[in-house]
């Protein structure tokens, strides 16, 4: 539509981006087509990780006005746990001000937020486009080679580099104690150093695959993989963190010692993995992967024709991705559950806070990581009957829907697969917890309790998953909005460290009535009650699926 | 047409997307075992009317009968008896074409494997290669298969040879016409009137969400005008006063003009007075029937010319 408008005058434009022959050639012109394109989606993205940060920093004051409170926090982000949700404790070894919360504990938050907004604008402006066929329509114009690449590197960095001039900006006029001028345009740049990273690994994992899809969540799981070193490397092992881009980032310990350098590691990562997406570029074709794709069978096996069967054929590579992914990151937090300890033995006053709340250390670390362990199966829950609706708008629930096939066992099959596959990640993830904790904790019953524990998560995911098909049922053009609820609960499991978080904010969350197993008595009846719940929002969901029209294409 | 022996009955169906009222009162019928034409240009609403039959779209107002069935509320039984292929046929990337055919076919209660193999074989298909890498007329043959090798008795083809090139449209009206002689029904919607003419026993034609006209090409020829040329030994005279007589242009000896198909019989009988030494008779194409619907669209698009001499033009 609007790309056919825009064409007749990449010829003209050519010119100013390095002549027609350039492999550059209308750079310009796409790059003003993809801004036009993401004129109200990049403003959204920016204007919400702006608020957030400066919201959230403005608002220590009023929640550690007393030296007490800045105590009390410092005791909180100093245990394991805290740790494992923050970042490194070098920021804790001085004055614990604002700035230095600042730099601590929003950090590795705005590392997710900034990483996917990243990771979609360039998969959006590449490798999207390839697959629904409109970069060829683009590309037989005068359009170079390396320009739809360029152009979408180029927006997603611009589109970093304003949302860190604004963080500078914006966090340098807050006037809050401790957040410096100087520190803030430090900020700034570690956004944009975190930004140009994932914006690079992008623009490598769309050359591998051909589908949007798989590009996306090579990426998000790069950026996952980095979260997870940088959380083990903050409790544990430092040498972790120092293998993270978001590590990296954390350790300019802006505020506090304000070190530019780390930055450099950013922007020579970035400029490697460019270099690299370039190169993989000129090996493949348009529309085509890293490799030829291979030749199936020719004719179906009986199971196939089982919905959920062929449901699970659509879910597995990322199921298993999924799992293997919950299951390594459980092990890397377990091999810290020995550490545990050692902090523990180290500070008598420490001690005290924690066991005034109520448990030990170990397990309000295990009760954190166990809850990051599980939204991993809730994204994989959302993700995954989210698939659902883009098989109905991408056609091909059409041609499914008009055999024997009812309404219900179709977007049913996606669901048991959902929820099933929902809870196994879950379990996964507490079993790898368990196995590397059982070792230097010394307690080989961890093994069984840890996934014991992780099982009882899985009321919470089915809710998630029922909230995200009570979406896709009565509003299935908002069913993206599915989304909100992982990241309201992993915001929750942040707050839940905090001392004063109201409880209503916590309560919203289905993970926080889910007994902390093995810090609690397993109950049943919070159990019982979110799969009823559950139970209830999926027949909701089902009963509005049947009765509005398909999107078609 | 008794109602009883109808696939398809549909009165008075109104569907609505917001503010476009894609069907206004659509009537359709279509008899156990014909193959019926359902002609319309882009938007007329023969998608919307053809996924409204299979209760993938709720209808706002009218009534719908499919195979004696409620589309939307018995949209699963009525499936098991019939096979749909889309217009815009989109296939799963990581499975094959044949796993799609299986696929598609088991879910509608079972496939004939020899039927199928002979369609692979026919249609030229290969069935190994993956969704994503098959052409826009070979992801269509797959649709195709799945439908012709099962053995449902209603087959309803939304532009179903849209891709295919002149040698698999040729196939694909032989095993239609097969189709047809094993008692199925189809409802087939196309563009293409050779294919329609040769294949429909009636036609429906759609405008604006309604249908225009109705009935077999036999009866839509007589409604419509014949054009005739002669040549006679004397200058035709008198011929503008006869009833039904239209647009009569007469050169060197030559006399052309339009009859109502009503008026034939009569208009013969005044041209045998004047000597014919040479006559020749089009009877309205499929071509020109659509047009003489849609004539004041093709005006209002720019083009020149009334329908009389597009329809000259257009005869061959």
């Amino acid at each position: 539509m609007t790309a056919t408008a825009t064409a007749p005058t990449t010829g003209e434009r050519a010119d100013r981006t390095g002549g027609p022959r350039s492999p550059l050639a209308g750079t310009g012109t796409l790059i003003r087509f993809n801004l036009r394109r993401d004129r109200v989606r990049l403003p959204v993205w920016i204007g919400a990780s702006l608020l957030a940060t400066v919201g959230s920093v403005s608002s220590f004051k009023a929640t550690y006005p007393e030296p007490e409170d800045i105590e009390s926090a410092k005791a909180t982000f100093e245990a394991p746990a805290g740790l494992a949700m923050s970042g490194p404790d070098h920021y804790l070894s001085g004055e614990y001000h604002y700035g230095a919360m600042t730099g601590h504990q929003m950090i590795s938050y705005m590392a997710l937020v900034i990483g996917i907004m990243s990771i979609l604008t360039v998969v959006r402006h590449t490798r999207t486009e390839e697959e629904t066929g409109r970069a060829e329509l683009l590309r037989s114009n005068v359009i170079g080679r390396h320009a739809h690449l360029a152009a979408a590197l180029v927006v997603a960095v611009a589109a970093n580099v304003l949302l860190g001039v604004l963080l500078a900006a914006g966090l340098g006029s807050l006037g809050v104690d401790g957040v410096t001028a100087s520190g803030s345009l430090l900020y700034g740049a570690t956004s944009v150093g975190i930004g140009v990273v994932f914006t690079a690994i992008a623009a490598i994992t769309v050359q591998i695959t051909p589908f949007a899809r798989g590009s996306s969540g090579m990426a998000i799981a790069a950026l996952g993989v980095a979260y997870a070193l940088r959380a083990v490397g903050d409790v544990g092992a430092d040498t972790f963190s120092w293998l993270s881009p978001i590590g990296w980032a954390q350790r300019t310990y802006v505020y506090v010692d304000n070190r530019w350098w780390p930055l450099l590691l950013n922007v020579a990562l970035a400029a490697v993995c460019v270099a690299l997406a370039v190169f993989l570029s000129t090996r493949r074709d348009v529309g085509a992967g890293l490799r030829p794709p291979r030749p199936g069978r020719p004719s179906a096996t009986d199971r196939l024709a089982h919905p959920v069967a062929f449901a699970l054929r659509l879910h597995r590579g990322v199921l298993i991705a999924f799992g293997f992914g919950a299951l390594l990151m459980g092990v890397a937090f377990g091999s810290l559950l020995g550490e545990t300890d050692d902090v523990l033995d180290s500070s008598d006053e420490f001690r005290e806070t924690v066991e005034e709340l109520g448990g030990s250390l170990e397990e309000a670390f295990a009760s954190v990581v166990l809850a990051i362990l599980v939204l991993i199966a809730i994204c994989y829950a959302v993700m995954t009957v989210l698939r659902a609706r883009a098989e109905e708008t991408g056609g091909r629930a059409e041609p499914l829907l008009s055999t024997g096939l009812s309404r219900t066992r179709w977007l049913g099959s996606h669901l048991v697969v959902a929820l099933a596959g929902g809870s196994l990640i879950s379990v996964l993830g507490g079993l790898g917890f368990g196995l590397a904790g059982a070792g230097p904790a010394d307690d080989s019953g961890l093994i069984w309790s840890l996934t014991w524990a992780a099982a009882a998560y899985a009321p919470a995911v089915w809710v998630t998953a029922g909230i995200a098909l009570v979406l896709v049922g009565w509003f299935p053009g908002a069913s993206a909005a599915a989304w909100a609820a992982p990241a309201y609960m992993f915001f929750t499991v942040y707050l839940g460290q905090l001392m004063d978080t109201p409880d209503f904010l916590l309560n919203l969350s289905p993970l926080s009535h889910v007994p902390q197993v093995p810090a609690e008595d397993l109950e049943w009846t919070p159990l019982l009650i979110l799969t009823a719940l559950a139970a209830g929002l999926i027949a909701l969901g089902l009963a509005g699926f049947r009765r509005r029209d398909l999107d078609l294409k | 047409m008794n109602t009883a022996s109808n696939a398809i009955t549909v009165s008075g169906l109104v569907k609505t997307f917001g503010r476009t009222r894609a069907l206004d009162g659509l009537d359709l019928e279509v008899g156990t075992g014909e193959v019926h034409g359902f002609l319309g240009p882009n938007g007329a609403g023969k998608s919307t009317t053809i996924r409204v039959l299979l209760g993938l779209l709720r209808a706002d107002a009218g009534t719908v009968s499919l195979l004696g069935g409620d589309p939307w509320n018995d949209a699963v039984e009525l499936h098991r008896r019939l096979a749909y292929v889309p217009g815009d046929v989109e296939l799963w990337p990581n499975l094959s074409g044949g796993e799609a055919i299986d696929l598609l076919a088991r879910l509608r209660g079972g496939l004939d494997a020899e039927r199928r193999a002979e369609l692979v074989d026919r249609f030229d298909l290969d069935p190994t290669k993956k969704g994503r890498t098959y052409s826009k007329g070979n992801r269509q043959k797959v649709a195709l298969i799945a439908a012709l090798a099962s053995n449902a008795e209603l087959l309803l083809l939304d532009e179903p040879t849209a891709g295919l090139d002149p040698l698999m449209e040729v196939v694909f009206q032989d095993v239609i016409a097969e189709a047809k002689d094993a008692g199925k029904t189809v409802l087939l919607s196309s563009h293409i009137l050779a294919q329609v003419e040769k294949l429909c026993d009636r036609v429906s034609i759609i405008r604006l969400g309604r249908i225009v006209q109705s009935g077999t090409l036999s009866e839509m020829r007589h409604l419509t005008r014949t054009s005739i040329e002669a040549e006679t030994s004397t200058p035709v005279t008198g011929l503008d006063e006869l009833p039904g007589v239209h647009d009569v242009r007469a050169e060197s000896g030559k006399i052309r003009f339009g009859v109502d198909g009503n008026h034939l019989d009569g208009v013969i009988r005044h041209l045998a007075g004047f000597g014919v030494h040479s006559l020749v008779s089009h009877p309205p194409t499929l071509e020109e029937l659509m047009l003489r619907h849609y004539g004041d669209e093709l005006e209002h698009n720019g083009h020149n010319g009334h329908n009389g001499q597009h329809a000259a033009g257009a005869s061959r």
